[in-house]
């Protein structure tokens, strides 16, 4: 048996010594200042003009996409909708510096990192349509998108499940031999769910490889951060796992990338977890169910609204001579129409039949799932008005 | 008498409560401040200060472990549980340590003053996750009593003798009337009973039971069938557990005939206990066997949520195919 090899490098103190918390000061790494200039001394990650070209796009199409999907719900035509307003610069700056073959676990806010793997504005409508067409085959709310080809797990509303998932997933892609990581992204809110600490902890013991991301973002619906934890954020959370852990500016996207990056890189050469912790803000309601003016300040939001990620990274393309402003607002108008486009069409597109309902269940139905279909499809036909969705399709 | 949706009927007996017993406490996420997503918890904070009513960390299983032992403790906790369907990470705490606080310490300790509130049903395209009724899980566990409210009336009523009750009380709030359902609730304080149901149509042919926001659509279904000349018998079960047999097996000692609906799926659901206990009490008198009109044995599907439900056209048909037997 191991003796308890721990002790032999714990120090002796001679009196009482009660630790404070906050002594260990965890920074935040920052490259770009807010006005999009480095930092003296700063190294920036060596990105090629092309990726930061996706990058950007992929930032100015979620906004555009947000934007549609709040109106949309407004004007009744989706039952639900969440945006990432002020936080694409940590979802996608991160999605950028992972590899396609990585697995994605997210929380519900993470449309970046999907829309920066190439799920299409067409996926997006066929998901909040709920419509035949999507993979998830509606049964679940808008905005939880799960794209196998891609590397997307399905989301899954419960908070904070996808953390110890992560851990398991990230062993078995190491046990297969593979060259992937798991990056497992979770709100400061979620994290004070006991399967964060659950998952933290395996993943330390059992030397995972999953890049924890947290998006710090100030809130969990109407709880403010000073509400949800009293110790140094969730990065100080990490040490006490024995998990590599760094801070990052989340609004700074080449911060998250550099982090991210030098996270996966270890967490695949080292078999070990690493967390990340993005402070950031929500500028966007928590949903659309949500009115924020109930619990938060227009000023707080102003000063955040200043702190915009997509124009820091626009500052610095500028001053890089990579902003072609012409361009841009080219995209940006053409991404508005292919949104109201598809929209519209895929507004046509039907549910599922209603065969759908009792499978996936299981593998195949038993026997009590196929008699339970059998008889709702005879009330269907004796109602046909009654269920207009399906009644058309028996 | 006052006009009331179920959400103020609820903030009202808070308010009566806290005022009334500086021990009562009232927290969870969001209800602070922001006085809960749904606002049941409106203007509590601001009324009794932040240390009685709060905000806590996101985490059920804390709540629930908190309120247990602040329940323990002599204190009168009153912990939100922000929807049913998320109150599975506290499932330990309350199955093995709030229904069993008392049993195990042979009664020297209890959680018998908390009350857990929790929205729980369908109905709102919520899908997966925001539309379960999670009631028989509950319903298994020896030690806590499990309370749903039909309408305002009926929800101030039972909250306060539930949070009055000497025993941990799960109570089960309809988030599909809570805006909807509106109705006269006195002003002054009242207590509706626990564990008693309530015959709200009197009827010959057939009793149909059900509870929570099932009730209007047994309603709907009666009313149609009064239509084909067959007279039904209506009853709120309003307590899961203890469930009150008698006034169950009375009835259908009378009409015969017995349905029950429920929005849970069928298999091991409420209806299952319900319809073993009928029919051995009731044996000689059943002219039909007990139907159950409830919700499949799926979990709880978005795009098919009309078909899912066991709505008033899958009760009147039930309840046609079991008079006519
Ligand atoms: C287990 C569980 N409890 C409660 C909820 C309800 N809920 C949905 S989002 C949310 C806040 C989450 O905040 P955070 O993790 O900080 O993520 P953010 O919304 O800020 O991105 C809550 C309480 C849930 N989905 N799951
Ligand atoms: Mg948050």
């Amino acid at each position: 048996m191991k003796d308890r090899n721990h002790l032999s490098n714990v120090g002796l103190s001679h009196e009482v010594q009660i630790i404070k918390n906050g002594i260990l000061d965890i920074p935040m790494l920052q490259l770009l200042q807010a006005d999009g200039k480095p930092h003296d001394g700063a190294v920036l990650p060596s990105l090629d003009q092309e990726t930061v070209q996706k990058i950007y796009d992929t930032m100015q199409y979620i906004r555009v996409l947000d934007e549609r999907m709040i109106a949309a719900q407004r004007q009744g035509r989706i039952s639900f909708y969440l945006a990432c307003t002020g936080e694409e610069a940590s979802t996608i700056g991160s999605a950028a510096a992972l590899k396609p073959q990585d697995m994605i676990m997210s929380q519900y806010r993470e449309q970046g990192a999907l829309a920066y793997r190439g799920y299409s504005t067409e996926q997006f409508m066929n998901q909040m349509f709920s419509n035949e067409l999507e993979p998830n085959k509606g049964r679940q709310m808008p905005i939880h998108y799960g794209a196998k080809e891609l590397n997307f797990m399905t989301i899954s509303s419960p908070l904070g499940t996808q953390i110890p998932q992560a851990s398991g997933y990230a062993y078995g892609q190491k046990m297969a031999g593979e060259e992937a990581i798991t990056i497992c992204y979770f709100g400061e809110g979620a994290a004070s769910e006991g399967d964060f600490h659950a998952g933290l902890n395996m993943a330390a013991v059992l030397n995972c490889p999953v890049v924890f991301f947290c998006r710090n973002n100030g809130y969990a619906i109407s709880t403010p951060a000073e509400e949800q934890f009293a110790g140094d954020g969730i990065a100080s959370r990490g040490l006490g796992y024995g998990v590599k852990t760094i801070r990052v500016d989340g609004n700074d996207v080449m911060a998250v990338y550099a982090a991210t990056e030098q996270a996966r890189k270890i967490a695949l050469e080292e078999n070990c977890p690493v967390l990340i912790e993005a402070m950031t803000y929500r500028l966007a309601a928590h949903s659309t169910s949500d009115d924020p003016t109930g619990y938060r300040s227009k000023d707080e939001e102003e000063k955040w609204r200043a702190k915009d990620p997509i124009l820091r990274l626009e500052a610095w393309m500028e001053a890089k001579g990579w902003l072609d402003a012409e361009a841009n607002k080219q995209y940006v108008e053409k991404t508005r129409q292919e949104v109201l486009q598809e929209l519209k069409r895929v507004e046509q597109v039907p549910i599922c039949v209603v065969d759908e309902i009792v499978e996936d269940v299981y593998d195949t139905p038993p026997w009590h799932l196929r008699k339970q279909l059998k008889d709702l499809k005879e009330h269907i036909a004796k109602y046909p008005e009654a269920y207009p969705k399906t009644s058309g399709r028996l | 008498m006052v006009k009331m949706n179920l959400l103020q009927a609820i903030n009202d007996a808070l308010i009566s409560m806290m005022t009334q017993d500086e021990r009562v406490m009232v927290f969870g996420e969001d209800v602070g401040h922001f006085g809960g997503v749904f606002r049941a918890t409106s203007n509590l904070q601001e009324k009794f200060g932040k240390a009685r009513c709060f905000n806590t960390p996101l985490t059920e299983q804390g709540i629930i472990g908190f309120a247990n032992g602040l329940a323990s403790q002599g204190s009168i906790p009153v912990a939100e549980i922000q929807f049913g369907d998320y109150i599975f990470p506290a499932f330990d705490q309350i199955v093995n340590e709030t229904s069993k606080f008392r049993y195990r310490s042979g009664g020297q300790f209890s959680c018998g003053t908390l009350t857990i509130r929790t929205p729980y049903g369908g109905g709102i395209a919520g899908g997966h996750y925001h539309s379960q009724s999670p009631e028989a899980f509950f319903a298994h566990i020896p030690g806590m009593k499990i309370v749903i409210p039909r309408n305002p009336f009926q929800a101030k009523g039972l909250l306060l003798a539930s949070i009055k009750d000497d025993n941990p009380v799960l109570f089960m709030e309809p988030k599909r009337l809570y805006r909807a359902s509106v109705g006269e609730v006195p002003e002054e304080d009242y207590e509706l009973p626990l564990g008693k149901a309530e015959v709200t149509a009197k009827g010959s042919d057939i009793t149909l039971l059900a509870w929570g926001a099932q009730m209007e659509i047994i309603e709907k279904a009666a009313e149609m069938a009064a239509l084909d000349g067959i007279s039904c018998e209506l009853i709120d079960l309003r307590s899961i557990l203890p469930w009150d047999a008698e006034t169950v097996c009375e009835s259908v000692m009378k009409t015969g005939r017995l349905l029950i609906n429920h929005e849970a799926p069928l298999t091991g659901g409420f209806a299952s206990e319900v319809a073993a206990t009928v029919q051995e009490n009731c044996f000689l008198h059943l002219e039909s066997p007990i139907a159950r009109v409830c919700g499949l044995d799926t979990p709880y599907p978005l795009s098919h949520e009309k078909e899912y439900m066991p709505d008033h056209l899958k009760t009147y048909e039930a309840i046609k195919r079991t008079v006519n037997f």
